[in-house]
């Protein structure tokens, strides 16, 4: 019992821990995503390449003046953000990252708990999440803010249902409610994953899925509730210093949780594509020493004189992760994990790449298009894998 | 809603009164992302439907008129630029021709040329901040980056040829500000050539985008009769399928020697005057390219010594051209008694100067007719009754520069 205690615990840190500064660095990345796509180079002065640049943002954000403004519902006001955060950081608990690890000869699970009914506890506390933006929006007393929230509310309620019945479609497949289960139902390889996995492959929901994801976390082309250009900044307009950094993390918190939950439900989890006896394992290892290589070839040659020395650190830093992947002792864990933040990471590019390219839809179109588009067709695939799935068993 | 949200401080104090239930009044701006600049929009909304919508101007208002009273024609050419801060050489040279038809002067055609070449050149740069703008409102801000690197060249042109990159005061009345650098036609022509590629790559973003047609189609119609009622012009009314445009109309500066199109579009919403702007761009990409390439041989400025400075040479050798120098210089030239109305196409249409002279080295009155304060008439009759997004985009395609509305 103690032991269980202590490693809940030290898993609980592990995870927030390495949350945080996804949470960070997600941002880091998004910005220089975007800026390579808009031909400017981004964050570059604070650490090289930037890299320091979120540290300096929290550190910006946890100095500046928390400001209260005075029309303000103060309670609501103060239990918006604490409740969208909170929301967002309680799903990633269910959320497994990986199989068993052994350490020091305990066995545990890479996950916080285990329920029974994690697809339902992910769903049940996203739309709790609406709660602190609707809050924020009517609390704050701001006609932009108020505006945002109203949005967001329809936006979010209209979007859940499209999302849930994407979501049942795989589980009418794997026929569990459990993550980790549902992961080890989709075991074998790229052709046993849940999008293309038969009787019915479910690339239909999986798009269906991403789609609302998007609106689900407030993303371009469904930002509307922010919507720079006409709510100023929507619901958050009066926030400032660490509850508006609140409002900023759980949107990035619930990007990282649609994203574990697609690549969870629809691509296999930590599942590599195929088998490791096909050589699957090496791909991570050709990977980091590919990157390696081209770190030390551009470090022999600096572009700029402090390139002489942060490019070859990188290579080797890169080289030894890819050595460390070809030991065995490490390999039962780390390549399940390599894979899930792999795919994992594809889909918040995914995120990314829509926010550099994509207009913004109008209040209007957002809703028929879910009710008149999504929902139906989400409705429509249901039913056709729900006969299928009968007529094979 | 009382009739006191015609724009003032009363709005305000009104916001407080009881609206009813289901309105709410909204106050956009002055500090407003997307009211470029400082427009403020009283606006009354039934939800998320504009009911009424007042806009407010005037927090540009710099008397600027009244400051060309106390300046010389020469030195006035220096507030033209800060009227319409995006398309300054439009501005010097509608100031500069009208100045020039009442001294009666000739100009060489070169310096004309140079004019046309510098004007297109200025249309671009005005149409490339619209597009950036517009599309950021609408939410696509790639496009804003990607015009914006477009803009740079544009403005190191400029820089190129005035020392300035917007406050040009390049076009002066009776030719040029400066002698055009040497391998000026070349640098023109690697930006200029390399421009429809770029338009290209903004249509591929935009132009068959589902969402931006839907955000674009059939929002903010106003019909020809209403514009020409409230005095909008330019690629607005194009839009709508009237043709109007000062260069075929009323030619100025040798535009009838250039061929071009004068793009029009029948619908009269957002999305033509997008597709119109985006045409104009590829038309002064001509007009630019047939001045680089027939620009003929000659001087760059008037031959008249009463009204342009001696060359720097002559000044610094001849006792007469030292006379005038220091004449020009210290009380400027003198204009004939009378009075005279000029107008160009500037980037957003119709701009007019009016300039009354009394015969001495000031004007007696300068009025501008800008482009931004008739269109932006429009604003109450394109968005009452569409949604708030709807009206981020009709102002968004209205491309007006509050410094030209107020002036």
């Amino acid at each position: 019992m103690d032991s269980f205690l202590l490693i809940s615990v030290v898993k609980a840190a592990v995870v927030f821990a390495v949350l945080m500064t996804t949470l960070a660095y997600l941002q880091w990345v998004e910005r220089k995503v975007i800026a390579h796509i808009q031909v400017r180079p981004g964050p570059y002065r604070v650490g090289p390449h930037g890299l320091l640049q979120p540290l300096a943002d929290v550190i910006k954000l946890l100095t500046k003046e928390d400001l209260i403004p005075p029309y303000v519902n103060k309670p609501l006001y103060l239990l918006a953000p604490f409740l969208a955060i909170t929301m967002a950081l309680l799903s990633i608990s269910v959320i497994p990252f990986g199989p068993t690890i052994e350490i020091g000869g305990v066995r545990t699970w890479m996950q916080l708990t285990d329920l029974n009914i994690g697809v339902l506890f992910v769903l049940a506390v996203s739309s709790m999440g609406v709660y602190g933006i609707v809050l924020a929006g009517w609390a704050s007393n701001n006609k932009y803010s108020l505006i945002g929230g109203l949005r967001s509310t329809a936006q979010m309620i209209s979007y859940e249902l499209p999302l849930s019945l994407a979501i049942a479609s795989p589980l009418l497949i794997s026929n569990t409610l459990s993550l980790r289960e549902l992961v080890e139902r989709q075991a074998g390889g790229i052709w046993s994953w849940n999008v293309f996995h038969g009787p019915f492959p479910q690339v239909f929901s999986f798009i269906i899925f991403l789609i609302a994801a998007f609106a689900e976390t407030n993303r371009v082309p469904f930002d509307l509730p922010e919507a720079e250009n006409e709510l100023v900044a929507g619901f958050h307009t009066e926030y400032s210093s660490m509850k508006f950094a609140s409002f900023f993390m759980a949107e990035y918190a619930n990007m990282i949780t649609v994203s574990c939950m697609a690549t969870l439900l629809f691509l296999g989890g930590w599942v590599a594509p195929w088998p490791a006896r096909y050589g699957s394992s090496l791909v991570p290892v050709a990977i980091f020493a590919m990157a390696g290589l081209v770190a030390l070839y551009h470090g022999s040659r600096p572009a700029r004189r402090r390139d002489r020395y942060s490019l070859p650190a990188f290579g080797i830093l890169f080289l030894i992760a890819a050595a460390v992947f070809l030991l065995p002792i490490v390999q039962a864990w780390l390549l399940p994990l390599f894979w899930f933040c792999a795919k994992t990471g594809a889909i918040l590019f995914a995120f990314m790449w829509v926010r550099g390219t994509l207009p913004r839809f109008r209040y209007d179109q957002l809703m028929g298009f879910t009710w008149k588009f999504l929902f139906p067709a989400a409705m429509l695939n249901l039913l056709v894998t729900g006969f299928l799935v009968a007529w094979v068993s | 809603m009382s009739d006191s949200l015609v724009p003032g401080i009363t709005v305000l104090e009104d916001e407080q009164a009881d609206t009813g239930a289901r309105r709410m009044l909204l106050n956009m701006g002055p500090q407003h992302p997307s009211t470029h600049g400082v427009l403020r929009l009283a606006v009354e909304l039934d939800g998320e439907i504009i009911t009424k919508c007042r806009p407010d101007i005037g927090y540009l208002h710099t008397g600027i008129e009244k400051e060309f009273e106390v300046k010389t024609y020469a030195q006035a050419v220096t507030l033209t630029d800060r009227v319409d801060y995006l398309a300054p050489l439009s501005n010097n040279l509608g100031y500069a021709l009208a100045v020039e038809k009442l001294l009666g002067l000739e100009i060489p055609p070169k310096a004309q040329w140079m004019r046309v070449m510098l004007v297109e050149l200025t249309r671009l740069n005005s149409h490339l901040v619209w597009l950036g703008t517009h599309a950021l409102d609408i939410g696509a801000m790639s496009v804003f980056m990607y015009c914006f690197r477009e803009r740079e060249e544009i403005l190191k042109l400029f820089e190129m040829f005035s020392g300035q990159r917007m406050m040009t005061s390049y076009i002066r009345p009776g030719g040029l500000a400066l002698e055009p650098p040497r391998g000026w036609a070349q640098r023109v022509k690697t930006c200029i050539d390399a421009f429809p590629s770029r338009v290209d790559e903004y249509e591929d973003l935009l132009t068959k985008n589902s969402i931006w047609m839907g955000r674009t189609k059939g929002v903010g119609f106003i019909s020809v009769e209403d514009m020409l009622d409230l005095g909008v012009t330019g690629p607005m009314l194009r839009a709508a399928g009237l043709k109007t445009d000062a260069r075929k109309d009323e030619p100025y500066s040798s535009y009838e020697k250039f061929d071009f199109e004068v793009p029009t579009r029948t619908e009269g919403d957002v999305y033509a005057r997008y597709q119109v702007r985006l045409e104009e761009m590829r038309q002064s990409v001509r007009i630019v390219t047939q001045a680089i390439e027939g620009m003929p041989p000659g001087p760059w400025k008037a031959a008249d010594q009463h009204v342009v400075l001696p060359d720097r040479e002559r000044m610094k050798t001849q006792m007469e051209a030292l006379i005038y120098h220091f004449k020009l210089v210290t009380e400027g030239f003198r204009v004939p008694e009378g009075e005279v109305y000029q107008v160009i196409e500037s980037p957003r249409g119709e701009l007019g100067f009016y300039i009354v002279s009394d015969g001495s080295s000031s004007p007696y009155r300068v009025h501008m007719r800008t482009p931004s304060f008739g269109n932006l008439q429009a604003v109450p009759r394109m968005v009452e009754g569409a949604l708030i997004a709807d009206m981020i985009a009709s102002i968004g395609s209205m491309d007006f520069v509050l410094g030209d509305t107020d002036r």
